[in-house]
């Protein structure tokens, strides 16, 4: 004979049950389950980070975790072969490739070229890349994908990525607060690891109540990989855009500062030395990003949407001298690209002009390759 | 359907087990089904008309009532409260116009009161000539079924639904340029106008028991079912209606079953299936052909648990106030032929048709003066049937092929069963076991091949798919 079920009673246990899992679930540190990916095992690794603001149409969406990223990657598919050269590039949206499919991208595009390392190996890139503009971010990225063992890095940066007060803006900085911490005090940055901007979620927020987003966006990231399987595809393009912005107003502000002298401690070159440091004995190719210098109405005064003359030419400078004082290997591309090579902002390109920055880029890798 | 939706609906109908064990049943669900019927119609282009098709579909039940009642069952004392509280709930909601806050009742502000009041007279005084003077004969109870069967044809043809949304623009003073089929999203007219034509049919043949008001009205907006089915019968869910609300600790547990599993097919594993389900714009992207079926049985796993979820919860919000709705599904890809498969998926639906269509049909045509061959009986019956229930999904071409794919399905299994069944009653039982298995394997498949046509809008669409399925494309 079966015991009546009191409703009473099945509502009390459900909420212990619930309360218990959610402070179980506070109590761990679940940061290692974005480590589980179906990616490299159902289905290829993805060419680039998983990022994307239309995932219904682009496959494709954002989360903060830095494990799910990498294991969602076509890097971390298996051990390194013995025959590859590899090359990580790292960067912004230029890099990730915003409306470029993947292989039209610099790293795709080094891929097709077939290069060959000195000692014969073949140049594999990866694309690193992750659309905001924030050096740390970069230094994020890089300090984690060491271990995978790169033979190369190549790094392009532009002016937009270095100011101070932007480092942590971006939201994978911002959400990945402890490991930003502790590349602050690893590094001695010149960031305060205090800054309101570094999110940490206190007890309730580290709940499963309070993680629901990231882990329906682990899980989401999981699905996606079936149409990024089937069908290649992992951002939307549209088949019309806003070009980039070639007419401005007379405005030569940057960053607050209105010029003429653009002040070094407002940028962050020791995040970019961080990432040499990081690197440690593997070459680290740093590269000032080519960029639209628009001929249109105030142009005298500013080449792009980004930049007043005064403050990139100076910047110019100071990268040009660090380089020099730092023996570092630096190729200033800034104007390899003409104005009509631009997609939708002065730093994304063309198909044809990744090919070209490629061609560059390309030439020297292999003189990197050699010892 | 939002999940914040659902569960102002259990919190409605919770309350509602709780303060009607005692009396006041009818008319708390009658005011309930009536508020959802405006809260589920999702907000239109057109202006007030997110309010007047769920006026429409009150004044379309209570004609229904109306017309299929006796003149002698059709007493103004014994029905008078439903009909008041009716129209005190269209006038109320009008004049939520004039407050400050804007209620979640109507998807936007009402129309001027003057004009819903004036509308609201108009409707009473419609009502009111018919419910005194009307005598539902054959033209009259033909007619309403006639016009019901108009309604559904403007609303599932896309270039009428177009030609009537520009058609209401130009009353409104708005542009007709924007006009589109998808102004006319009536929320549930599909089920409203099966359950009335249901009561239509059963009134012309005198089978229909003679309900009130509150009840009939209950029934057809009944606010679990209204959006989604199942589709009750009249005389079935009055039963349940008239009897006293007792609700133990089973009722209980096997409630919470029915919502939780319901929520979780519906709002966890459909709403992450349909992320990778077949669609209009995958179907051209997809680049293999093993990738090609993962998203088809992705699309054949979505729609089963979304439209199941939808049942389930629509089964446990009714047994929560004493309605014991039918069940729609029953494992029906486990099936082992496609008869069995269409006795088990949407088996509302398919009674429904087999009731009002297939069996009127199949006793015309033998009974015909020069009677067809059976198998050509069976053969334009099972098509006709399908072919009518793709278009009721929809008046295109593609729910014609499905509903083509479907019945010439039906008739092959049909005739392939006549020919084999002795033999396969003489097979021993583990061989039936395998034949069984087999089957439903390629039941599952024969149906997942029929979504191709039912998810993508176009026939091109879905030739370029099955192309890509085969591995010819």
């Amino acid at each position: 004979m079966s015991t009546p079920v009191s409703p009473l009673r099945v509502i009390v246990k459900a909420l212990i049950l619930f309360l218990v899992l959610n402070l179980a679930f506070a109590a761990w540190d679940p940061s290692g389950l974005g480590g589980l990916s179906l990616y490299n095992r159902l289905f290829p690794g993805r060419a680039r980070f998983p990022f994307g603001e239309d995932p219904a149409q682009s496959y494709n969406l954002s989360l903060s975790s830095l494990p799910a990223m990498f294991a969602s990657h076509v890097l971390t598919a298996g051990p390194k072969p013995a025959d590859e050269f590899r090359v990580l590039v790292i960067g912004d949206s230029s890099v990730w490739g915003i409306l470029l499919r993947p292989e039209q991208t610099l790293a795709g595009q080094l891929n097709a070229a077939g290069l060959k390392a000195c000692d014969g190996r073949t140049v594999r890139a990866y694309n690193l890349g992750y659309p905001t503009l924030s050096l740390t971010k970069d230094l994020l990225i890089l300090d984690l994908a060491m271990r995978d063992r790169p033979d190369l890095i190549v790094w392009p940066v532009t002016l937009e990525a270095f100011p101070v007060d932007r480092q942590l803006g971006s939201p994978l900085v911002a959400d990945n607060a402890a490991a930003v911490r502790a590349l602050i005090a690893k590094y001695r940055l010149g960031l305060d690891p205090n800054d309101p901007a570094l999110s940490t979620p206190d007890f309730w927020g580290r709940t499963l109540v309070g993680q629901r987003r990231p882990l329906a966006d682990l899980v989401r990231l999981q699905l996606y990989g079936v149409m990024w399987a089937a069908t290649g595809i992992d951002q939307s393009y549209p088949a019309d855009y806003p070009p980039a912005q070639t007419d401005f107003t007379a405005d030569v502000s940057f960053d607050g500062q209105p010029g003429p002298t653009l002040d070094e401690k407002s940028l962050a070159f020791d995040v970019l030395q961080a990432g040499l440091t990081a690197a440690g004995q593997v070459p680290v190719l740093l590269v000032n990003e080519p960029m639209l210098v628009s001929p249109g109405k105030n142009s005298d005064l500013r080449y792009n949407f980004y930049y007043p003359r005064w403050a990139y030419d100076q910047y110019r400078q100071m990268m040009t001298a660090h380089a020099a004082a730092g023996i570092w290997n630096y190729l200033d591309l800034w104007n390899l690209v003409p104005a009509d090579q631009f997609t939708n902002s002065a730093i994304h390109l063309t198909p044809a002009a990744e090919a070209t920055l490629a061609g560059r880029v390309g030439e020297s890798i292999n003189q990197l390759s050699c010892p | 359907m939002t999940l914040g939706l659902l569960l102002a609906f259990l919190a409605a109908a919770l309350l509602a087990n709780l303060l009607t064990r005692r009396g006041g049943r009818l008319y708390t669900l009658l005011v309930l089904s009536a508020l959802a019927v405006y809260a589920l119609q999702p907000a239109l282009p057109v202006r007030g008309l997110d309010f007047w098709l769920p006026t429409a579909t009150l004044a379309l039940a209570v004609l229904g009532w109306v017309l299929t009642t006796p003149d002698e069952q059709r007493g103004w004392k014994a029905n008078a409260p439903a009909a008041l509280i009716l129209a005190g709930l269209v006038l109320a909601l009008g004049l939520t116009r004039l407050l400050d806050v804007s209620l979640p009742l109507t998807a936007s502000p009402p129309p001027p009161t003057l004009q819903v009041a004036l509308v609201l007279i108009l409707a009473a005084a419609g009502v009111f000539f018919l419910w005194r003077f009307a005598r539902p004969g054959r033209l009259l109870l033909g007619g309403a079924v006639g016009l019901l069967l108009a309604l559904f044809v403007v609303l599932k043809v896309p270039a009428l639904a177009q030609a009537a949304s520009a058609g209401l623009r130009m009353l409104n003073l708005q542009s007709t340029q924007t006009a589109s089929p998808l102004d006319l999203r009536w929320l549930g007219y599909s089920y409203l106008a099966f359950r009335l034509l249901h009561t239509l049919r059963d009134r012309q043949t005198g089978r229909l028991p003679a309900v009130s008001l509150a009840e009939y009205v209950v029934y057809v907006i009944f606010f679990p079912a209204l959006a989604a089915g199942p589709i009750d019968r009249l005389e079935r869910f009055t039963a349940d209606l008239r009897r006293p609300l007792e609700f133990g600790a089973a009722d209980w547990a096997e409630t919470g079953r029915r919502l939780v599993a319901g929520l979780f097919k519906k709002f966890v594993v459909a709403d992450l299936l349909a992320l990778v389900s077949l669609n209009a714009t995958n179907a051209l992207q997809v680049r293999s052909t093993g990738w090609s079926w993962v998203l088809l049985y992705a699309y054949a796993l979505q729609i089963y648990f979304d439209f199941s979820g939808y049942t389930d919860i629509a089964i446990g919000l009714g047994r929560l106030v004493g309605i014991r709705l039918p069940e729609n599904f029953n494992a029906p890809y486990l099936k082992p032929n496609l008869t069995q498969f269409w006795n088990n998926w949407h088996m509302t639906l398919t009674q429904w048709f087999r009731a009002y269509f297939f069996n009127p049909l199949t006793r015309a045509l033998r009974s015909a003066k020069k009677p067809l061959p059976i198998p050509a009986v069976i053969l334009l019956t099972q098509v006709a049937t399908m072919v009518l229930i793709g278009l009721w999904h929809g008046m295109t071409a593609n729910f014609i092929l499905w509903g083509l794919w479907h019945g010439l399905g039906l008739f092959v299994h049909n005739r392939w069963s006549e020919r084999t069944r002795a033999g396969f009653a003489a097979l021993p039982g583990g061989a039936q076991k395998a034949l069984n298995a087999g089957g439903a394997l390629l039941t599952f498949h024969y149906v997942a091949l029929g979504w191709v046509f039912f998810a993508l809008p176009l026939p091109a669409t879905s030739w370029h798919v099955f192309l890509k399925l085969f591995g010819l494309a």
